[in-house]
């Protein structure tokens, strides 16, 4: 058996590693997802006061920190005796939820315009070094200049809602530590062109109709790229709607058969397992009474829109509608189309953040709320790449004893594996060479999920891809280094 | 003086990965002091696409980050688009990343320096190590000589 090692995963969040191991003829016989996962943050919250928990896990992620922020403040809710979600004031959770929709949109924005597109506008298969977002600056400058224009915007929001860029410090247990000033307000609202909510808008608008356009003009290859039916889980709200901040659990099989029926997150221990296997140091979730085989779940964008009933926003309902008919209103199992869904989202946030910015409970100064203390909260939130879990115990010092997170690209594991299995047997069987677009396409199977492995350190340095070929005995055959 | 940005990056919350942002906490008290004009200071934890707009509005720009390269103590380096790698490891970019994106979209091109400062350990501690933390002074004193004399 011959082995090819694609490592690391480059346009992805830290540190991957594929290995396709192949037989003698040449085919695929096995595929691997190896994460270097960054372990012991579970450990170092244990003893710290509660309250810190919130500006302390944003050490977890340098992309998403507003998603570990937010996530830990709404366990740490329910420990100081807030609620679950539900019981903050107005103000409180309206902040928490601008500052949310806010990372989604810049998020989402950075991915698709900086990770995603080239392969989309230039070819998985064009030249590597113009296949890039310099490519896309050089020959679509004006999606080069939305995509930084978003993320800009999206930052921004961030920083006036959290406090800071770095360590934000604005969700705190019981709610939020200030509020949004009329002329913060007017930065989003009113700000110069391009920087204000309503180009925003228009840019995700177009951003989905630019997908849907490169959709019909390449269906095939979006269509065949990967594709095979899974569970979906996600938050929705309780009447069904796309929630990215609030709400229960809901999980749907391939059929779209509720397997999850909207259940409180608070006990999301009695309907969550995670697996273990001796190769990868990320652990593999799935829902206990499915068992690990059939158990296992996609979340993020396509499995949000596979799960909710609806999305209550008016250009980004119109959207879904279509997305929907694609599959007959059953669940969407195609990989690409998570781009799709990404963008569909895109523009809610937009929409989202401009109805936040209009409503007055923003200005108002009632921003915690106090209740009796708990040992023992849950917090979740539908982080950018998928449904994001806390959850912590204290004693009777306030110290934190026990801390558990399901991050979202855990709850990717097993999806990820399935789809560099699919493509690199579609790809790479029968082949002589292994080429740097059938190994791109491995990656781009991965970037679907806009995973985000570890990145909290960082330091000047080059990390270049690395791909080598062993044969059965393990001698190295070839080694492709970019 | 010319429009100065000085932008550290790092997550603090890592040891000496917080190398930039404490080299912006020193700059920031010697220009409230010194009552320094015409120099801005940034820090995130990295950088990303749209530091390709922030840097447009300035002429210089400084981005402090820690090293692990073979130096020293700390290295000025220059920086030029025509240097720019093509990194596409992560979310994150580089700074010659970022520089030529900004001259691609925006047709400005800052002059652009990036301070390394020798780090050593990257763990779940937010105190530098203390060698780490002489580089960061002898780095700062070598900053405030160069924009005194630029």
């Amino acid at each position: 058996m011959k082995k090819v090692t694609i490592e690391p995963v480059t346009r992805v969040e830290g540190h991957g590693k594929v290995t396709i191991h192949l037989d003698d003829n040449m085919n695929v016989a096995q595929t691997r997802l190896h994460i270097v996962e960054f372990r012991g943050f579970e450990r170092f919250v244990q003893g710290r006061p509660y309250w810190e928990a919130p500006v302390l896990v944003q050490r977890l992620c340098g992309i998403c920190p507003v998603s570990h922020h937010l996530a830990a403040a709404k366990a740490l809710d329910v420990i100081v005796g807030a609620g679950t979600g539900y019981g903050l004031t107005p103000t409180g959770e309206k902040m928490r939820r601008l500052m949310h929709y806010g990372q989604m949109f810049q998020s989402h924005a950075l991915h698709f315009f900086h990770l995603a597109s080239p392969d989309f506008l230039l070819g998985y298969d064009a030249d590597p070094a113009i296949r890039n977002v310099i490519g896309v600056a050089l020959n679509f400058p004006e999606l080069a200049v939305q995509g930084v224009m978003m993320r800009k915007f999206g930052q921004e929001i961030i920083e006036h809602t959290a406090g800071k860029k770095v360590h934000g410090t604005g969700a705190i247990p019981g709610g939020i530590n200030k509020n949004l000033s009329i002329e913060e307000r007017d930065i989003f609202l009113k700000g110069a062109d391009p920087l204000n909510v309503d180009k925003m808008i228009d840019w995700a608008y177009s951003a989905v109709q630019f997908f849907k356009d490169y959709y019909m003009k390449n269906r095939e290859f979006v269509d065949n790229f990967a594709h095979f039916p899974s569970n979906h889980l996600s938050l929705v709200r309780k009447d069904g709607a796309l929630d990215l901040y609030h709400g229960v659990i809901r999980a749907v099989d391939a059929e779209g058969n509720k397997i999850l029926n909207d259940v409180d997150y608070q006990e999301y221990y009695k309907y969550i397992e995670e697996e273990v296997r001796s190769w990868s140091y990320m652990k593999f979730p799935y829902l206990k009474h499915l068992g690990k085989e059939k158990g296992w779940y996609r979340v993020g964008p396509l499995a949000r829109l596979n799960t909710c009933d609806f999305i209550p926003s008016k250009l980004a309902q119109q959207e879904f509608e279509i997305f929907k008919a694609h599959t007959q209103g059953k669940p969407n199992n195609y990989c690409l189309h998570t781009h799709w869904a990404r963008l569909i989202e895109l523009l809610h946030s937009a929409e989202v953040i401009k109805d936040l910015l209009n409503d007055p409970d923003l200005q108002k100064n009632d921003l915690v709320t106090k209740g009796t203390k708990q040992k023992e909260g849950v917090g979740l939130v539908e982080a950018p790449r998928g449904t994001l879990f806390h959850h912590y115990r204290i004693n009777d010092d306030d110290q934190i004893v026990m801390a558990n997170l399901i991050v979202s690209t855990t709850n990717n594991n097993e999806p990820m594996n399935q789809s560099v299995n699919f493509v690199a047997k579609k790809m790479m069987n029968g082949q002589a060479t292994i080429t740097e677009p059938m190994k791109n396409a491995v990656e781009i199977a991965i970037r679907a999920y806009d995973p985000c492995l570890s990145c909290a350190t960082h330091a000047l340095g080059k990390m270049p891809l690395d791909i080598k070929m062993y044969d059965s005995k393990g001698n190295e055959l070839d080694h492709y280094r970019s | 003086m010319k429009k100065t940005l000085i932008y550290g990056y790092g997550n603090a919350g890592r040891q000496d990965d917080g190398l930039g942002e404490r080299f912006i906490q020193l700059m920031d008290e010697w220009i409230g002091k010194e009552k320094i004009e015409n120099v801005f200071t940034d820090c995130n934890y990295q950088l990303n696409i749209e530091d390709a707009a922030t840097i447009a509005d300035y002429e210089t720009v400084i981005f402090v980050d820690a090293s692990v390269e073979d130096i020293e103590n700390f290295k000025l380096e220059k920086v030029v688009p025509n240097d720019a790698t093509i990194e596409f490891t992560m979310h994150a970019v580089s700074v010659s990343y970022v520089l030529d994106l900004c001259r691609k979209i925006y047709n400005k091109q800052p002059e652009t320096y990036v301070m390394h400062i020798k780090a050593y350990e990257f763990e779940f501690v937010e105190e530098l190590t203390l060698k780490a933390e002489e580089n960061l002074n002898a780095a700062f004193e070598f900053i405030k000589m160069f924009m005194r004399k630029s």
